[in-house]
């Protein structure tokens, strides 16, 4: 194991971006102005599902102020985040697919002339049949909402994964149970809507300013979508207002800057209404699980049985890989040997799924928590027992061929229980209150880019000199998560130099090298272990010529506290970093190494194979405390334990901000967060008023832990924290309310409409 | 279009715009006055990223209308600030707790803050997530912005 003892990794180091943020300083897109810049507006769509059989912008064209207008004729490439099955337009081309699609897009010298000019744009619809549900979607006489699709009716992708012996195994169980659950329709509600500004210049180059999570997949997208080298376009992500996976594939607006930008030979700017943050969507999947599982007599997992449906929207977006996803999340954190998946996902008229904090995790761990919960309430023992019968151990394969080659999940369990007082409520709390516990896990990383290709997913380039100081550049991207501070950390241990010494240049195409993107919780481990690697090779470079001028082998040496000293004599043979930089560069010039990230290529002979596998995961576990107001039906959590293994913390105040981030994230989802549609596709409460996410006034009590845990092979042992954190909110506080009144919810959200209903048919079923 | 002059103060210097009759105080602030640090999250009243002091009181920019800003004293997060640059201890506090991770309700919730702080100077837990419910953080749980603001409650009485 690597020396434990840092001086800057471990600590609660404030970030460099929070007191420009706190003063207002920071700028984010809709922050930057230009001269000479436009204000672009989005025509939407008001029908569900139809072809387009005309559209006249003659009039909007005409009007004073108006500089450029673009519809989807324009730009008739596809794209998708997964490249191999592109959707999506920047506008629609041919036919409409959700209510609120953009149609075509206005670029004026000021919003309320832009705005002016959207009604004057004509559009003329053959309507089409509207589905909003997956089921009527499925049906064999559906209209084909994409009639390329090569799958049935409007089923987008389907896909089957079986493992060990599936029937015998429930033949030979003890103990089968098997419920269906239902998930909701959630939007991700970060708080900067989208924003782009986009700007030619006279070389025909494009800049874009955009708050994106994966500026590289952006960069891909613009050259095929605008039909330019990927050279002559730059990508620029400014402060991002939170993404959550909603930031992590191209945004319409993005494209639309770019060809109304490129139309009026001005810079644009198009910033979205919440109503449109909302019809952008890329929320997490509605999925309808029927799921199953056979214990043997003492608890232990036999066999798993997963049938999902998912409700996809429109597009394709992430689509396919969530599949894989909730097909891979059924193998962990237990030891499950037998397992058959079934799942589809299936196109609606409605806003976009996508990728949501903890995607393909969140759906499935809620019914398998659920599940195992009841199981153990059946078998007459504690859910921390089964649960921690079935635990994996420190290290893992699953019967798909995932390793994992750290685990602490079983210590969070136990350190969850023990600080909760679990086993000393767990059925034994006043009727109305109740405890609930719930584990889980998330990749901490890839395997795989979307697009085949053998590149390192991260590298890195550390420049120091004795102007600049040291400069890491990496293509990372800072969503708010802290990854600028995570890498200028690490790059501060390696050197022996204060965290404030170190400058970072990341989310930037041009200026930082490549790097996928800030999702999977991939930025600690991959970009971090590139940044790792190019400071030991410039750590190398000044070790050769300190040791020249100490007198020592460069092996010996180490650096902290801005001094080179050889560990065997500290005393003797020690000089200054700086000074040693200066001789290095007087000697052999610049002072610059790079490093990288490869993970290895794991893989199966099985469909969807590739997914899954990840350098390291992240696990953790939860217990709810609830009360439930039998008069009113409402629900209150009044207390939350989770302790988490996300190896060696950098930052501990960092994580703890990651986890209850994702606690209260999840508790919106459990309890009141759904996007509502209307019959025809029309969105009925997407604004911030009608569809509730968490409050202040909401928070309950929240105690964290991060137990001890150091993945000897990540960068300081380090794994994420982001996204695990997320999967087991919703069983834990739905286990909880199970124990508060004896209510199994298989459906969320759990609104006082739902439990009072419930609490009803209990009482009428008792007398 | 018709516009109408308006005289204010902001961040105790003078300002005068012609407003059309129908913008917000948000909209000069930001695309008039540059003063960008007040954010639009919804433009509805929803979330609080755009709040302001109007007269010591916190409002939502979004919804107020820029005409009803004539005459009155605004104070933004970019008035909070000590003459040097220093921060305000709010916002220190919001720094060294880490309440700021993407920083898009901060300004927001540091404005909101100030008006709960300066009404009652050592709030209880309950008062201040009142006082913070109208503005929203989908980043932080909210635990480490509570904390901030009992931090800085303590250092401004002491
Ligand atoms: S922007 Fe004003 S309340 Fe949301
Ligand atoms: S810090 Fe991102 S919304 Fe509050």
């Amino acid at each position: 194991m690597a020396e434990k003892t840092f001086r800057v990794v471990g600590t609660s180091v404030t970030r460099k971006d929070a007191p420009l943020k706190a003063r207002g300083e920071a700028l984010y897109a809709d922050d930057i102005r230009l001269p000479l810049m436009l204000h672009a507006r989005v025509k939407r769509a008001d029908v569900g599902h139809a072809r387009i059989l005309r559209i006249d912008t003659s009039k909007a064209e005409a009007l004073p102020g108006v500089k450029a207008v673009v519809v989807g004729e324009e730009a008739p490439i596809p794209y998708g985040i997964v490249p191999q099955m592109p959707t999506e337009y920047a506008l629609a081309y041919k036919k409409v697919r959700y209510h609120g699609e953009p149609v075509a897009a206005v670029a004026a010298v000021d919003p309320d002339t832009a705005e002016k000019a959207l009604d004057l744009i004509e559009v003329e619809y053959e309507p089409l049949p509207v589905y909003t549900d997956p089921k009527e979607a499925m049906a064999p006489d559906a209209v084909k909402i994409h009639e390329e699709s090569p799958f049935p009716a409007n089923i987008a992708y389907q896909a089957e994964q079986e493992f060990g012996d599936v029937d015998r195994a429930f033949a030979e169980s003890h103990y089968v149970l098997e419920k269906t659950f239902r998930t909701s329709y959630v939007n991700h509600a970060f708080l900067e809507p989208h924003s782009a500004v986009a700007k030619f210049d006279t070389n025909g180059e494009l800049t874009i300013w955009s708050g994106t999570q994966v500026p590289h997949y952006l960069h891909r997208t613009l050259s095929k979508v605008l039909e330019m080298p990927m050279q002559k376009i730059h990508v620029k992500v400014p402060k991002v207002g939170g993404g959550f996976g909603g930031k992590g594939e191209v945004s319409n607006n993005e494209l639309i800057a770019a060809l109304l930008a490129r139309k009026a030979g001005r810079p644009v700017k198009l910033t979205y209404s919440r109503k449109e943050v909302f019809l952008q969507h890329r929320g997490r999947h509605p999925i309808e699980i029927r799921m199953k599982i056979g214990v043997d007599r003492d608890g232990y997992i036999q066999a798993l049985e997963y049938d999902g449906t998912m409700d996809g929207g429109a597009y394709g977006g992430w689509g396919v890989v969530i599949l894989f996803y909730t097909a891979a999340m059924l193998h962990l954190p237990y030891k499950v040997k037998n397992v058959r998946f079934r799942g589809r996902r299936v196109y609606t008229n409605k806003p976009t799924c996508g990728a949501m904090r903890g995607l393909g995790g969140v759906q499935p761990r809620f019914a398998m928590e659920s599940l195992l919960d009841q199981i153990a309430i059946d078998l007459g023992m504690s859910p921390y027992e089964i649960k921690k019968k079935n635990a994996i151990d420190q290290t893992h394969e699953t019967v798909s061929g995932v390793y994992v080659r750290h685990s602490e999940y079983k210590q969070c369990i136990d350190k969850v229980v023990e600080n909760s007082g679990y086993l000393e409520k767990h059925r034994k709390l006043p009727f109305g209150r109740g405890v609930g516990l719930a584990g889980g896990y998330y990749i901490s990383g890839t395997a795989y880019t979307l697009y085949m290709s053998y590149k390192p997913h991260s590298t890195a380039t550390v420049r120091v000199d004795t102007e600049a100081g040291v400069t890491v550049y990496c293509g990372a991207t800072d969503i708010g998560q802290g990854s600028d501070m995570v890498l200028g950390m690490m790059a501060a241990e390696k050197l022996g130099l204060p965290f404030d010494q170190i400058h970072v240049v990341s989310g930037d195409t041009t200026l930082a090298p490549f790097d996928l993107g800030s999702f999977a919780s991939r930025v600690t481990v991959a970009a971090g272990t590139a940044v790792c690697q190019a400071c030991d090779r410039v750590l190398e470079k000044i070790f050769s010529v300190a040791a020249v001028q100490l007198g020592c082998r460069a092996q010996q040496l180490a650096v902290a506290d801005g001094e080179i000293y050889s560990v065997f004599e500290p005393h003797k043979k020690r000089m200054g970093f700086w000074e040693a930089v200066e001789r290095y560069i007087d000697a052999n010039g610049p002072l610059v190494a790079s490093g990288e990230f490869t993970p290895p290529r794991r893989t199966g002979k099985f469909k969807g194979a590739n997914i899954g596998h990840s350098p390291t995961y992240g696990f953790t576990a939860q217990v709810a405390e609830v009360e439930v107001d039998t008069e009113t039906g409402e629900i209150r959590v009044v207390n939350y334990w989770e302790a988490g293994d996300c190896g060696q913390a950098i930052n501990p105040q960092s994580v703890e901000g990651q986890v209850e981030g994702s606690i209260v994230m999840g508790m919106g989802q459990a309890l009141f967060e759904q996007v509502r549609v209307a019959e025809d596709g029309r969105l009925l409460n997407p604004n911030l008023h009608d569809y509730k996410v968490p409050t202040a006034a909401d928070l309950p009590q929240i105690r964290t832990h991060i137990v001890d845990s150091y993945d000897p092979d990540s960068p300081f042992g380090a794994k994420e924290s982001g996204e695990g954190p997320i999967q087991p909110v919703i069983p834990a506080i739905l286990n909880a309310i199970y124990d508060a009144i004896g209510v199994r919810f298989t459906e969320m959200p759990v609104t006082p409409e739902k439990v009072l209903e419930a609490l009803e048919r209990r009482k009428s079923e008792r007398s | 279009m018709e516009r109408i002059t308006i005289r204010f103060k902001v961040n105790g210097e003078d300002a005068t715009v012609a407003v059309a009759p129908h913008w917000n105080l948000l909209r000069v602030l930001r695309e008039e006055l540059e003063l960008t640090g007040a954010k639009e999250g919804c433009g509805a009243g929803e979330c609080g990223a755009c709040t302001v002091l109007v007269n010591g009181r916190a409002v939502n920019a979004c919804l107020y209308p820029a005409v009803e800003a004539d005459g009155a004293e605004v104070t933004t997060v970019e008035g909070l600030a000590g003459p040097g640059g220093e921060l305000h201890p709010i916002q220190r506090a919001f720094v060294e707790k880490g309440a700021v991770q993407c920083g898009f309700c901060t300004p927001g919730m540091v404005l909101s803050a100030k008006a709960l702080l300066d009404r009652v100077p050592l709030p209880s837990e309950e008062e201040i997530r009142t006082a913070l419910a109208g503005n929203l953080c989908r980043c932080t749980g909210y635990a480490q912005i509570i904390e901030a603001v009992q931090a800085a409650a303590e250092e401004l009485s002491r």
